[in-house]
């Protein structure tokens, strides 16, 4: 690690107030993906904004009638509240599936938003990667790529996105609020959150320097049959290979998204439509250009049997 | 809390490890250096000794514990190297093992993927807090008893995750295989084996570990 | 002692402490975290500094400079050990690649430097600085495309390159049913949770090491003979093991350069491997491809068996022995047996828990499972059928025991597998499919010498010290268990101490010899010290009984401690073993027993039963006997189902190199487990009539985990790890 000063400010003022002292500063929450990064100078900051004394650590009604989620909430405690298990349960399955009841302890919800990819070429610094030094390649293209994307990827990059909770924010259409180092707040849909790879995979969202996500809203509920199938190769504490985040109504509509395919959570509404027609349909649509390696062609196949049991899961 | 320390010195450049590719004229041979030029590197007239210490003050095992520490320093390098207690282990320093579990407050936590001054002012438990040889916890009993164990290794972070695994299920947080997430989750041996999968032990022990811990649940259920 | 008849009743057979299934006497320290592992001396050596190694990070070629200037300059950094300024440097007897690379590179993360600091965090901060050109050579990488380049190996511990016997390649041409198929298993790695470590204080030119090692006296050797020392200067230390399974056999570069940092910085140094240089930077289980074919009679009766291996290795490596088994397993007049080595530029291969036996059981068990299904026979039928009571190459040697049979029978009663469907594909229960798989176990019983010295004090107390280590798997408890017998006390008079080369040598934890040899050689200790005590009394040491702390004989009756006297009595000895083993073929057999449920939507298998059957001699204690067994069977459902090192083929690397990226099976992966020892003794082993057990349970677990899959689906997977991709083109359609 590459010595770094330290601050825990009070209050999201003086945290912007870090932020403009110290361009490039990080902010720190449950560390457990920045500080892995740093420990192999991935991540090299030379300013930590420790986060954690800001509050935003609450689950609240919004007047809308959905929830408001502060940044800081961890994992487990979104996971076990009993509205996001009442009427958001995709959201509590999406995190269970996720890390480790020790991790899902540490990590928060913004935290989880902005993890990084696991991309073994992105955490062996020996490698070249666009996305930890951009221009030097990508190994991951013609190397070891079964992890790997198989939509939205590019000449520079094929890197998912590892984030469980990520899918299941995007199926429920979550909206980020952020306060920027000037102190003005923005509200981002999920759905221009992330960005794919294209030529700068180094930039993975839309946030910009020293901006803070302190909150992600739930709009209000929309009932149906709520199910995360994360496919993997053991049966837990692992990445995703495939999975699919789904809402589905009694009359067979519903919202679908998917993990482990791409730089990003992959949801495509017209796809959604097809969903009365079943997985094939669907899957048809969700993976229109997909763009297999050589390690992943599998992923195709999978997508749409992974979706055919998560539908099957839905109807009970 | 108050900015802790904020060394001048330390006020560097952030950019990230820099790598060069310099492919040569062969196709065969390549010239690589590595790894970065990154930082400014610290006055030469920086002595060597001279390190920006942090002061970070917790309870560890019920006592108050204050040390200065190199703000890099993780939870986890703090109890074994500045606190010598050695019970915590480093698997992976990752994040990716569990070897390293402690409980901060009264939740497990790994503490390699934490910094110690993150910490000022939490209480930590570590195995060493738990029991003694001649006082064993009852889990740490159930663990010999059961031959929850070989190399030992893994031993100290199963016993704490197990402990606090016990109280996420008494305190009804759910976990990947509760079937019903709008129900209490029960003491199964699923339930078990999913939410101790962050405990990774490569001597195989895990039949013995869910044995133990489905006795002193059952126990304290 | 020398051991070349076989045993007869001896105390061992009392079974008073022996035999029990006795909790760990070092459960209390391990459970509570005050046993001492190899970076954590901080009493004896309290003012360590820190030392990090930095990986090379090419696969082949050289450096072509390094700049330190920053480095060294950093804060905290109290020295850099490289090649350049290391000194002159041997080469240890068990290493194949240098240990401290520079200016030539043998593989990736090959340790080319050592930087030295105050702190740990100065010191990987420093290693960063470090800047390093290199000149990049071609290597091969690819071991299907360098497979035909392979030559034969020297002759070793896997005995010869190749062997036959009748005329394999007629008897299979004429055979009525023949079998021929290609199987392939992949680089594993050991993955063990406690990384290689090592703390190096130098007194003059006397080194002591504190290290994590199983293997004391070998490494003592190599870490002498890589420095240049003589042996007698070197003292390593290694009371606790985080796990090994082979990976710890041999000296690694954490020992060596923490000697090498530790006299460049005049302090004490402590190095640990990071958890991302521990895979390319050590060693691992080498990939196969085998081949394996068989002529039948109709009725079942193999004829001709032929068995081939290739496996790659840097040169002057070794091949992967996968065709052992093979030479001993079945009955059939007409074999051959045969291994080829290509040279990759891949990091080492060595050895694995089991190795030899454990991926050529991985391909030779489902090969039996297809010939079986060939012939419409049971695969437990099958293998009975081919049953072999002698050393079917050398049909003159028989072996000293061999219930294989028995442990397929006992397994498929207590299984349930009467109720088996033979047909695949035809049990379901909701989305999953579910199937059954079986397996032999077959491992050999090495026999090495091993020695202890064992004191009585007057107190009575057993002191027992060997330089044997405890890797996991029971020594500590096992020795005093053997003392106590021996010695008529109870275990709590018995402290057993481990893993010290001022110790006698033991035979050391590796090949699954470690239970019988240095229990073996504490016995012959004990026999020793039994008779000093009676010489000392006056007693006949040949009626003298042992019990209760008293030895008695001739109506006299006297304790322990004041047979001792305040002086106290000391006895070392070793068990020395004659030809016993070549006069018979000394193996281990078991049967493991398999149900999975393979997802009929998503390919996930999730295994839902396992049985393991066990004949391995005398089982000494069955509580950790069953664990190292439980132990395996899991490594064994891991390199089934997920292990696998995946190699960059243009880099030459494994690209999964830590614990995220190269999975080993968790929890949840791993289910009730159940184990059964037969009641078994074997007089040809040693004094102890004991067997090793630990890595019989991985041998065959895997096969019989392919099968269950196959009888789950009707899939056949012949390429390992079996993961879901593999068996989506197999899976009925979805919805």
């Amino acid at each position: 690690m590459k010595p770094f000063t330290y601050e825990k400010p009070r209050t999201p003022a003086e945290a912007a107030a870090a932020t403009a002292r110290h361009p490039g500063a990080k902010f720190i929450a449950g560390g457990t993906n920045l500080l892995d990064l740093m420990k192999l100078e991935i991540e090299a900051p030379g300013h930590l904004i420790d986060v954690n004394g800001l509050g935003f650590d609450q689950i609240e009604a919004t007047p809308e009638g959905g929830l408001g989620i502060g940044a800081l909430v961890r994992n487990t405690d979104l996971a076990a509240d009993e509205r996001v298990r009442r009427d958001y349960a995709v959201l509590s399955r999406a995190l269970l599936a996720g890390a480790s009841g020790q991790l899902r302890n540490a990590a928060t919800t913004a935290g989880n938003l902005l993890q990084r990819t696991r991309c073994p070429y992105f955490y062996d610094t020996n490698q070249p990667c666009n996305k930890r030094q951009p221009g030097t390649g990508c190994g991951a293209i013609g190397g070891v790529n079964r992890q790997h994307a198989i939509l939205g990827s590019s000449t520079a990059c094929i890197a998912t996105h590892p984030s469980d909770m990520a899918v299941a924010m995007r199926v429920l259409d979550a909206t980020i609020q952020t306060v920027r180092a000037d102190g003005a707040t923005r509200r981002i849909p999920i759905a221009d959150f992330y960005r794919l790879p294209g030529d700068t995979p180094n930039v993975e969202n839309t946030l910009q320097p020293g901006e803070l996500i302190t909150h992600v809203t739930l709009p209000k509920p929309v009932g149906g049959a709520h199910v995360y199938y994360k496919v993997r190769d053991r049966s837990s504490y692992a990445f995703a290979l495939v999975s699919v985040a789904a809402i589905v109504q009694r009359d067979g509509t519903g919202r679908v998204a998917l993990g482990g395919v791409a730089h990003m959570p992959w949801r495509i509404e017209a796809a959604e439509a097809e969903l009365p027609q079943g997985a094939k349909a669907v899957a048809t649509k969700l993976l229109a250009g997909a763009k297999p390696t050589e390690h992943n062609a599998f992923k195709v196949p999978l997508v749409e049997r992974t979706l055919a049991a998560a539908l099957l899961e839905a109807k009970g | 809390m108050k900015n802790l320390h904020e060394p001048d010195q330390m006020r560097g450049d952030f950019e990230l490890t820099r790598r060069e590719f310099i492919v040569a004229g062969t196709a065969a041979v390549a010239l690589t250096a590595l790894p970065g030029v990154g930082r400014a590197q610290p006055a030469a007239t920086t002595s060597q000794s001279a390190l920006p210490l942090t002061k970070v003050s917790f309870n560890v095992n019920g006592k108050l514990r204050e040390l200065e520490l190199d703000s890099r320093t993780t939870l986890l390098d703090a109890l074994r190297e500045h606190l010598h207690l050695t019970g915590t282990k480093k698997g992976c320093d990752h994040g990716q093992c569990g070897a390293c579990t402690v409980h901060i407050g009264e939740r497990r936590m790994n503490s390699c993927l934490t910094l110690a001054v993150m910490q000022q002012g939490a209480s930590v438990t570590t195995i060493e807090g738990l029991g003694t040889p001649e006082n064993l916890h009852p889990m740490q009993a159930a663990f010999v008893k059961h031959d929850g164990y070989q190399c030992g290794y893994c031993t100290s972070g199963q016993i704490c995750s197990a402990v606090a695994m016990l109280r996420e299920i008494k305190a009804g947080i759910p976990c990947h295989v509760t079937s019903d997430l709008t129900a209490r989750p029960q003491l199964t041996a699923a339930e078990i084996r999913e939410r101790m999968s962050g405990n990774l032990c490569r001597c195989g022990a895990y039949a013995n570990i869910v044995d133990a811990i489905t006795e002193v649940g059952g126990k304290s259920a | 002692m020398k051991f070349d008849t076989p045993a007869t009743t001896n105390p061992i057979d009392q079974l008073k402490v022996i035999g029990k299934p006795t909790d760990r006497i070092d459960g209390p320290h391990k459970t509570t975290g005050t046993a001492r592992y190899a970076y954590e001396h901080h009493e004896e050596v309290p003012n360590a500094v820190y030392g990090h190694v930095i990986g090379a990070a090419i696969a082949k070629g050289r450096i072509a400079s390094i700049d330190l200037s920053a480095a060294k300059a950093a804060p905290g950094v109290l020295g850099i050990v490289t090649a350049e300024n290391a000194g002159k440097l041997g080469k240890g007897e068990f290493n194949t690649a240098k240990l401290l690379g520079g200016p030539a590179i043998d593989h990736y993360h090959q340790a080319i430097a050592l930087v030295v600091a105050q702190t740990f965090e100065q010191a990987v901060a420093a290693a960063q600085l470090v800047r390093v050109k290199y000149e990049r050579s071609e290597g091969k990488f690819d071991l299907a495309a360098v497979k035909d380049t392979g030559v034969k190996p020297k002759p070793g511990l896997g005995g010869a390159s190749d062997t036959a016997v009748g005329d394999f390649a007629g008897a299979f041409a004429a055979a009525p049913m023949q079998f021929d198929a290609t199987y392939t298993t992949p680089d594993q790695s050991h993955a063990m949770i406690e990384p290689h470590a090592s703390i190096a204080k130098w007194e003059g030119d006397k080194l002591t090491v504190w290290t994590s090692n199983q293997m004391i006296a070998w490494s003592v050797g190599d870490l002498a003979k890589t420095l240049g020392i003589p042996k007698e200067n070197v003292r390593l230390i290694s009371p606790y093991i985080g796990g090994g399974f082979g990976g710890k056999l041999f000296l690694r570069a954490d020992a060596l350069l923490a000697a090498l940092g530790a006299r460049a910085v005049r302090r004490p140094v402590k190095v640990a491997l990071h958890r991302p240089l521990v895979t390319n930077n050590t060693t691992h289980r080498p990939a196969t491809i085998q081949r394996i074919r068989f002529g039948a009679t109709k009725d079942g009766k193999l004829t001709a068996i032929g068995h081939e291996s290739w496996s790659g290795d840097l040169p002057e490596g070794a091949p992967e022995t996968a065709v052992g088994q093979t030479r001993l397993l079945y009955a059939g007049a007409n074999r051959m047996t045969a291994m080829r080595l290509a040279v990759l530029d891949l990091p080492e291969g060595n050895a694995m828990r089991a190795p030899g036996e454990a991926p050529g059981l991985m391909a030779l068990e489902i090969a039996m499972d297809e010939m079986a299904e060939k012939l419409g026979l049971d695969p437990i039928k099958f293998r009975i059928l081919n049953d072999t009571q002698v050393d079917p190459e050398k049909p003159e040697r028989p072996f000293s025991q061999r219930n294989l049979t028995e442990c397929l029978r006992t397994g498929a009663e207590k299984f349930g597998w009467k109720q088996r469907n033979p047909k695949p594909a035809q049990t379901r229960d909701g989305r999953w499919m579910i199937g059954t798989g079986v397996a032999a176990a077959f491992r050999n019983s090495l026999s090495m010498k091993s020695a202890a010295r064992v004191r009585l004090d007057n107190r009575g107390m057993v002191t027992v010290e060997t330089d044997m280590t405890d890797i996991g798997t029971g020594s500590y408890t096992i020795i005093a268990q053997t003392a106590a017998e021996m010695m008529g006390v109870p275990l709590a008079q018995v402290v057993v101490k481990l893993g010290d080369s001022q110790f006698p040598v033991s035979c050391g934890s590796g090949g699954q010899w470690g239970a019988h040899n240095s229990t073996g050689g504490v016995f012959a200790a004990c026999t020793k010290l039994r008779e000093a005590v009676a010489k000392k009394l006056g007693l006949d040491a040949k009626t003298a009984v042992f019990a209760d702390g008293h030895v008695s004989a001739g109506g006299r009756s006297v304790p322990l401690g004041q047979a001792a006297g305040p002086a106290g009595l000391v006895a070392e000895d070793a068990i020395e073993y004659g030809d016993l083993d070549k006069k018979s073929q000394l193996s281990t057999f078991g049967a493991h027993f398999v149900e999975v449920g393979v997802n009929a939507a998503t390919g996930e298998t999730r295994i839902r039963r396992m049985l393991a059957v066990c004949a391995a001699g005398r089982i000494l204690n069955p509580k950790s006997a069953r664990s190292q067994v439980i132990g395996a069977m899991t490594m064994g459902a891991g390199a089934a189902l997920m292990e696998e090192l995946a190699v960059d083929k243009r880099a030459g690397f494994f690209v999964n190199h830590d614990l995220a990226g190269y999975e080993v099976p968790v929890h949840a992966d791993i289910p009730h487990q159940e184990v059964i020892f037969l009641d078994e003794t074997d007089p040809m082993s040693s004094p102890m009539k004991a067997k090793g057990v630990g890595e019989l349970g991985i041998c065959g677990v895997a096969a019989a985990v392919a099968n269950a899959i196959y009888h789950a689906t009707g899939a056949r997977v012949r390429d390992y790890p079996i993961t879901l991709d593999k068996l989506l083109g197999h899976l009925p359609p979805v919805a």
